[in-house]
């Protein structure tokens, strides 16, 4: 079974991570690249070609960061379901190391999304806060990723944790249609979709334009991070499973070799 | 460049912003180069993954 199956699909490909460490070894570069442009480019067009808004005046700005946090915080944790769904439906050997490298991520841009929203809240609505639907619905998406966190790293038998971070993961999605539909099924002092609506976009495009800039921006980074995170990842498990063996090898070796034989690896640690 | 009067939310959105996903990347390249001495480390002193009790199937 060495040799690589005709038909097999790029996730198939991908399960080997050994190729993917290399794939991503190419593409991070790029990704880095594209990203630090993207968002340069975005920034530029923020603070010297979009105009302010004609009622809220210069704070529109700050849209052009809270908007793509949290489209990230949103993504970031349908990206853990679906490498859930993975994990447990596929086995697939990568679905766990994606779910897991993507939860701190996510969990930052959606603390990010609360915190730039509560900062555009306070000169816009007069509050930095309010139990609105959509504000709540987030802050409850940033506990679930941090729930997430706390599980796996409650458990110490990684094949387990996995599993169950993985439930979670699963049981926790259907926070993501609640928020996204909060400003429609309550009365909410957030305002509605004003992007990604039935209609089109509803901003001028000097601001629109900016605002898909700065997301793709985001996005490019949110995906070069979650590579580097499961590069990381997997070097981790390869260190793990390398330093167990290498126990199980030295307590193998010790009751029957003589201490002038004991040289199978250096120095035992 | 002037923000008008809100311009201090302004700035600490995209400083606090700044200062995340900086952090979020310091801490990515910091645990990278951690693993890949210890990989490094590990490989020099000749570690494999698999214990020796463990034998690879042929196919």
């Amino acid at each position: 079974m060495s040799a690589q199956q005709p038909n097999q699909t790029i996730t198939q490909r991908l399960a080997n991570p050994t190729r993917f460490m290399a794939l991503s070894a190419t593409l991070l570069p790029w990704l880095w690249g594209a990203a630090a442009i993207l968002i340069a480019y975005g920034l530029f067009l923020a603070f010297f070609r979009a105009p302010p808004d004609y009622q809220q005046g210069e704070t529109v700005k700050i849209m052009f960061i809270h908007v793509p946090s949290a489209w990230l915080a949103m993504g970031g944790y349908l990206l853990i379901a679906i490498s859930s769904f993975g994990l447990l439906v596929f086995r697939h050997p990568l679905a766990d190391v994606s779910a897991k490298a993507a939860a701190p991520l996510g969990a930052t841009f959606t603390a990010l999304a609360l915190i730039t929203g509560s900062l555009w809240g306070k000169p816009m609505w007069g509050t930095y806060w309010v139990w609105d639907a959509r504000l709540t619905s987030v802050l409850i998406l940033f506990f679930l990723y941090l729930g997430l966190m706390a599980l796996r790293s409650s458990i110490e038998e990684e094949t387990l944790a996995a599993k169950l971070t993985a439930i979670l993961a699963l049981v926790g999605v259907t926070i993501l249609p609640i928020i996204k539909f909060s400003v429609d099924w309550w009365n909410t002092l957030h305002q509605p979709a004003s992007v990604v609506r039935l209609g089109g976009a509803a901003i001028h495009p000097s601001i629109l334009v900016p605002l898909l800039v700065m997301a793709a921006g985001f996005t490019v980074l949110f995906v070069a991070m979650h590579m580097k995170a499961m590069r990381n990842e997997i070097m981790r498990r390869r260190i793990k499973a390398m330093t167990m063996a290498e126990i199980e090898r030295q307590s193998m070796a010790a009751p029957v070799s003589a201490p002038a034989s004991a040289s199978v690896s250096g120095k035992a640690t | 460049m002037s923000l008008g009067p809100h311009a201090a939310f302004i700035w600490i959105s995209y400083l606090a912003t700044a200062l995340a996903v900086g952090v979020l990347l310091a801490w990515l390249f910091w645990d990278g180069r951690r693993h890949e001495r210890r990989l490094a480390d590990l490989e020099a002193r000749g570690a494999r993954r698999r214990s020796p009790g463990k034998t690879i199937s042929p196919d």
